[in-house]
């Protein structure tokens, strides 16, 4: 992934006509046009996405696999075509091993249940890292607690990278999952996954990525990392929310028993015995989202349309801009100073707790996230109760990095 | 919306200098508060004496909204009897939920907290005191929380 990070020969990003394909970029918040610092919670949808979720609900609305009428023959092509886009996006061998789910959460979840539940063991280990987000946390505490295996967890340094060394060292016969972020959340450090999953792959264990901060930013291709499961949301990619995406090999899922009963997941039902459906529907029951899935492929033809590579190197001229002058900023304590990060910029003023600075920030019209960030043993790792957080996407400018800088001055004028 | 309104002088004052801060060693009552969206943590020490509250004190790490808050809310409850007490609950709850609500004169200082009204996602956590405080008269060690 770090290769896709750095400044490699791509088209410049012709930012302001990408702003023009976000019209929620002309709202005014307190009277001062809209900055929005706030994509790694939740990104903005462009039109293209809008129109094409308007598009399906106003021509194609129908259930799906289930009527022989047009329409939810219009509604199941939609549906599994989102799916045919979603496994081209990320490069999978087959839309079988492409499941959709509410999002990331849900995912990990599915995994944590229907893979890990019924294999582990007391005795067996879950290995994650300090820099996980909530949802690569309690999904293994409950597995934790249902099977009597232990969960172990991998140390950050001071910069927020990963200690390899010691994760490494903590791999063992015993481990048999881990579970590490791609990117964090909370520091935007980037994680160097392949070396993980190589390094899992060699004890045996299955290797579950938490995608949901790095597929915005990167070129994902799941078989080339070697993931065994790639778990990502659709609205941090510009699309709808209550969607997104499990990815898990073939032979994994087909392995594994189904998460939820209902429509949808079977063949055949009667009170003696039910036979499950086929990858990727045994795993998608009841009617699924399905505006969410085609607005989601809506939202991958535009991101390539833009070409991933321009607006990674966009993201990171405003990543190193934003630093610098953070950096010189007074009291300004920048927090997760990896060597590889993407988009995110967390960040603390001496004297003003990150809620009071998020107000101020807003009253500027200016989103930025404050608080944990769902990732509190980062927040007690650095000894601190919660940072702001300023994310970029494609539709942010250098005028944007300015207006905090300008709009964190004043706050320090209020409270210093 | 106007920032003066939520941060007034005297709360950026009791934030700066809160009042009352510290504990109270042998204290006859606590309590620990959390607010787990902010972070905002708060304990309260109080020496009873009967129903009155004779002292009380508290140590906290959260937002200027918490801190004046809490600091405001030890100067007005000092000395003061558990009933009259739960009458400043009742108006301090009225004052940061009612948005044409007149602050009552009762109030005095903490009528300076009538700006967070207009920002709701505030609320909670110039009320995190207060909650913190009823769980303290109510038992003898509790934890609350705003969720």
């Amino acid at each position: 992934m770090a290769a896709n990070l750095s400044p490699v020969a791509s088209p410049a990003l012709d930012v302001e006509r990408v702003r023009r394909d976000f019209p929620i970029l002309d709202t005014v918040v307190n009277g001062h046009p809209l900055v929005y610092l706030d994509s790694a919670a939740s990104a903005q949808r462009p039109r293209a996405v809008l129109r094409a979720v308007e598009e399906y609900e106003t021509h194609s609305h129908a259930n799906v696999h289930r009527g022989v009428h047009a329409l939810s023959q219009a509604a199941t092509a939609a549906y599994e075509g989102a799916r045919e886009r979603v496994r081209r996006f990320i490069n999978a061998r087959s839309t079988r091993e492409i499941i959709f789910v509410r999002g990331t959460t849900e995912g990990i979840n599915l995994v944590a249940q229907a893979w890990a539940r019924p294999r582990l063991r007391p005795g067996d280990e879950i290995l994650i890292s300090t820099l996980e987000h909530h949802a690569n946390i309690v999904p293994w505490q409950l597995v934790c607690e249902q099977t009597g295996c232990t969960l172990k967890v991998a140390p950050i340094n001071a910069r927020g990278e990963l200690e390899l060394e010691e994760f490494l060292e903590l791999l063992g016969p015993r481990t048999r999952l881990v579970g590490v972020a791609h990117v964090s959340n909370a520091l935007g450090t980037v994680l160097p996954v392949k070396r993980v999953i190589e390094a899992a792959h060699e004890v045996g264990a299955v290797v579950l990525i938490d995608g949901a901060q790095a597929v915005p930013h990167s070129i994902v291709d799941v078989r080339a990392l070697g993931a065994d499961f790639y778990v990502f949301s659709g609205h941090k990619l510009y699309g709808p929310t209550g969607i997104g995406v499990l990815y898990g090999r073939e032979e994994l899922l087909a392995a594994m028993p189904p998460w939820q009963g209902g429509g949808d997941m079977i063949l055949t039902v009667s009170f003696e015995k039910t036979t499950y459906n086929e990858l990727p529907w045994k795993f998608e029951a009841g009617t699924p989202n399905i505006s969410g899935a085609v607005g989601l492929a809506a939202a991958m033809d535009y991101l390539e349309s833009l070409g991933l590579p321009a607006v990674a190197a966009h993201e990171q001229r405003l990543l190193q801009l934003a630093t610098a002058e953070l950096a010189r900023l007074p009291g300004i304590e920048i927090i997760g100073t990896a060597a590889q990060k993407a988009s995110v910029l967390s960040f603390t003023m001496k004297g003003v707790h990150p809620h009071d600075l998020g107000t101020v920030l807003d009253a500027e019209g200016i989103a930025v996230r404050t608080g944990h960030h769902c990732a509190m043993p980062v927040m007690t790792f650095f000894g601190l109760p919660a940072t702001a957080r300023a994310s970029f996407a494609c539709y942010n400018t250098e005028h944007d990095v300015s207006e905090l800088v300008r709009a964190l001055g004043k706050a320090r004028e209020v409270f210093v | 919306m106007d920032l003066k309104e939520l941060y007034r002088d005297v709360i950026l004052d009791h934030n700066r200098h809160p009042r009352n801060f510290g504990r109270i060693e042998s204290a006859d009552r606590s309590a620990q508060g959390h607010n787990p969206l902010c972070g905002d943590e708060l304990s309260l020490f109080l020496r009873m004496n009967g129903t009155r509250v004779e002292d009380i004190r508290f140590e906290a790490r959260g937002c200027a909204i918490s801190t004046a808050s809490a600091s405001l809310m030890t100067e007005a409850v000092k000395g003061k009897e558990r009933a009259a007490i739960r009458e400043l609950f009742e108006e301090m709850h009225r004052l940061l939920t009612r948005h044409d609500e007149v602050p009552a004169a009762s109030l005095g200082k903490l009528a300076a907290l009538s700006g967070v009204r207009e920002f709701p996602a505030r609320v909670k956590c110039a009320s995190l005191c207060w909650h913190t405080l009823n769980a303290a008269l109510d038992h003898d060690a509790a934890t609350v929380s705003t969720e």
